[in-house]
């Protein structure tokens, strides 16, 4: 590869837009940059630019691309702004599957949203891509330019080519003025603004903040970070995020756990403000009705001995036992219960009365528990009196084929096929009882089964999570931050000042921003020396308007 | 310089390398979710210890040396219901060829469990999971799910959904133990 070699005979990687020893510009192309953009990696190769051979580099110089990340971010943002055209997959009844739902309700636009995963925008393989793209982008983007930008500030030389001074936006040449005198007292001047002098030569170079150039870097590192954590989520064992649906008096295993914990509920309570409780709520409670005060979930957390075999109830030990809350979650070994839901009033248990169709009187009453009929399927009543469960559908759908049929274990619509036994029948009358129905499918009895009440109880929801990739994105956004910061707060901000042989001075600025700041900040010293305020060309510009013939011609105004 | 430049091409090469790791993984594993917690052939059964009907316990690891014919199912479930009668005809010929069938009810009611074992004779072992642990160490999804374990307590293969006659009797063979089949 070819090398640029400076007229001052330092020798410059390719791609270099500014000697990196003396300052003047090596190329056609970076003397017709504006001052500004060559300043801003300090005249270094890009790496990015160096090499254009294989498909590793050009893989390389695609990401390195700024243009590239940016078009990456614009693509991200629309894909995610259409996102949020249709609701998420999330969001949609979730007795529908997503297929016909987005088709049914949205058409043809409907199904291609559907087709391209945007209804799933956060799960979409391509969407993944695109935000890993974004990190690759970023990653490359950076150490493209981080790494020579960090060799260029550390190597700075103090004297820089008279050319690289007049580019400066802030540049002034002083005729006469270039005494070791006037020389000290600028370095006083500026060294009480805290600047770190150097003084070469008869050359300065006064810096300062230099840190606040990696602020970007620092708050990329900060992005790649918080990505990382994003990514750990994936990883088994980082992040549980599971749904118990737990009846009220029933022990499940907390899925996510790895079948080590059980949990017991207790009871689920529901508690609204009552008129009375509050002025504050009244008048509320009078047009609104009831507002909830209370979701609890009395709870009993159970562990399972290490080695326990799944199935096995033996070896379990009592560790918690409170009131899980909103927002009060039960906490145990990196997991948390979280009070998200509830069903209310669940059957629970039916009672039933046999009654006698002859007195229109019960011969005796018995409760059937829905999730456990007693085994035997009997309940035995007084004198002679039983009731035989020959046939229970808990979720009764109607017949097939003469044979009632239940759709799922749950008592959603509970139907019984009962055989009544009496002194008079001792091997029993058959009925088929369901809710608001009552059937003697072999002929006519002497007795009946009437619904004597029922009693519910509710099932609630709790969300079961663990996540140990938090103190990850909490660091990656605190690092992001702190970038941010120290690229807003703080300016890099130089000044060089050069004499000759002929004792002229020339005095050049530069900032990465805040012009008028730096401006303001070297005023004093510039005073102090006895020297005018150097120019700013970016204002002479401004205010004569035909600046730029005059930046062409390389002529700059000269204080006499 | 060449030296530089491989040891940059090195650098770069590396850095795609371990991004691009990075981002296959997280997309294999988000393509296919729930999939990837699944018990899957090849995979160690999952032991564990439930009661049958009679209130004896059957644990899987006991049955190590035999296959075991592992179904999930449910009373309410038809695809279930059209399979415990192939699975009862077939037991009774791969008992003494070392085949098991334990039936794993995913924790109805013991009334509901012991009716429909009694209407369909059934006489290999009826377990209840009541506190639906068992399904959580096989992460069982839809409903009927068969496992097939052979004699070393390894997963054959995971079926969901219903099984015809022939499939069933394939499947029992297929977790015969070798002893046996020799002995034949």
């Amino acid at each position: 590869m070819s090398k640029l070699i400076c007229k001052c005979g330092h020798v410059n990687p390719e791609g270099s837009e500014l000697c990196q020893a003396c300052g003047r510009t090596l190329t056609e192309e970076a003397a017709k940059r504006k001052t500004n953009d060559v300043m801003r990696y300090e005249g270094m190769a890009r790496r990015s630019q160096t090499y254009h051979t294989s498909i590793i580099d050009k893989v390389w110089n695609f990401f390195s691309s700024v243009k590239v990340g940016v078009w990456l971010i614009v693509i991200t943002l629309v894909a995610s702004a259409i996102g949020t055209i249709f609701p998420q997959e999330f969001f949609i009844p979730q007795n529908i599957p997503a297929v016909e739902y987005y088709e049914d309700r949205y058409g043809i636009a409907g199904k291609i949203y559907y087709v391209l995963g945007f209804h799933d925008l956060y799960g979409s393989w391509w969407y993944m891509l695109l935000v890993a793209a974004i990190g690759t982008s970023i990653i490359i983007a950076s150490l493209d330019r981080g790494v020579p930008l960090y060799k260029a500030l550390k190597k700075q030389r103090v004297e820089r080519h008279d050319s690289f001074l007049k580019r400066q936006r802030i540049y002034s040449a002083y005729e006469a003025k270039g005494s070791q005198d006037t020389l000290n007292r600028l370095s006083e001047g500026l060294k009480k603004r805290r600047y770190k002098v150097r003084v070469e030569n008869g050359s300065l170079l006064a810096e300062k903040n230099q840190f606040s150039r990696w602020g970007p870097y620092i708050n990329h590192t900060g992005l790649i970070i918080f990505l990382i954590g994003a990514m750990l989520r994936f990883v088994p064992g980082m992040y549980v995020d599971e749904m118990l649906w737990i009846r009220e008096g029933e022990t499940e295993i907390i899925p996510g756990t790895g079948q080590e914990y059980l949990l017991k509920n207790e009871g689920f309570t529901l508690e609204t403000y009552q008129e009375g409780d509050s002025e504050v709520f009244d008048e509320t409670i009078q047009r609104t009705g009831a507002i909830a005060k209370n979701f609890q979930t009395d709870a009993i957390l159970y562990k399972k001995d290490d080695n326990a075999i799944a199935g096995s109830t033996d070896n379990i030990t009592e560790v918690d036992h409170h009131a899980i809350q909103v927002n009060v979650p039960m906490k145990f070994d990196q997991f948390a219960l979280y009070q998200t839901d509830y069903i209310e009033d669940e059957l629970y248990k039916m009672s039933f009365t046999m009654d006698s169709k002859e007195t229109g009187e019960p011969v005796g009453s018995f409760t059937v528990d829905l999730f456990n009929p007693n085994t035997s399927g009997l309940y035995e009543l007084n004198d002679g009196y039983a009731v035989e469960i020959s046939g229970y559908y808990p979720d009764f759908s109607g017949f097939d084929d003469g044979e009632p049929q239940s759709v799922s274990p749950l008592p959603n619509n509970p139907a019984f096929l009962f055989n009544m036994i009496s002194p008079e029948h001792p091997d029993g009358e058959v009925a088929f009882v369901a809710i608001q129905q009552n059937l003697e499918p072999l002929g006519e009895n002497d007795y009946e089964i009437s619904f004597n009440g029922i009693e519910t109880r509710d099932i609630s929801g709790l969300t079961v999570r663990k996540d140990l990739t938090l103190w990850i994105l909490a660091l990656g956004g605190t690092i992001f931050m702190f970038g941010v910061i120290v690229g807003s707060y703080w300016n890099h901000r130089r000044i060089w000042i050069k004499t000759d042989a002929d004792s002229n001075l020339y005095a050049a600025g530069h900032t990465n921003k805040n012009w008028y700041g730096l401006k303001k900040d070297i005023a004093p010293a510039f005073e102090y020396a006895g020297l005018d305020q150097p120019d700013d060309h970016q204002e002479l510009k401004e205010s004569k308007g035909n600046a730029k013939e005059e930046d062409e011609s390389g002529t700059t105004r000269e204080h006499k | 310089m060449s030296k530089k430049k491989q040891k940059r091409l090195i650098m770069r090469v590396s850095i795609l390398a371990v991004l691009l790791a990075a981002v296959s993984y997280t997309i294999y594993s988000s393509v296919t979710g729930d999939e990837r917690s699944l018990v899957r052939a090849g995979d160690q059964a999952p032991d564990f210890i439930l009661e049958d009907l009679d209130g004896d316990t059957h644990q899987l690891s006991d049955y190590k040396g035999q296959g075991v014919f592992l179904n999930f199912w449910g009373t309410w479930c038809e695809p279930c219901k059209e399979e415990f009668p192939y699975m009862q005809k077939h037991y009774e010929v791969f008992k003494d060829q070392g085949v098991e069938v334990i039936a794993v009810n995913v924790g109805e009611s013991e009334f509901k469990v012991s009716n429909f074992a009694n209407q369909f004779g059934l006489t290999f072992p009826v377990v209840r999971d009541v506190n639906s642990d068992v399904m959580d160490a096989y992460s069982i999804g839809p409903l009927p799910t068969t496992l097939l374990v052979n004699s070393d307590g390894e997963i054959e293969k995971v079926i969901t959904g219903e099984m015809s006659e022939e499939m069933i009797v394939s499947y029992m063979n297929m977790i015969k133990p070798e002893s046996q089949e020799s002995s034949e």
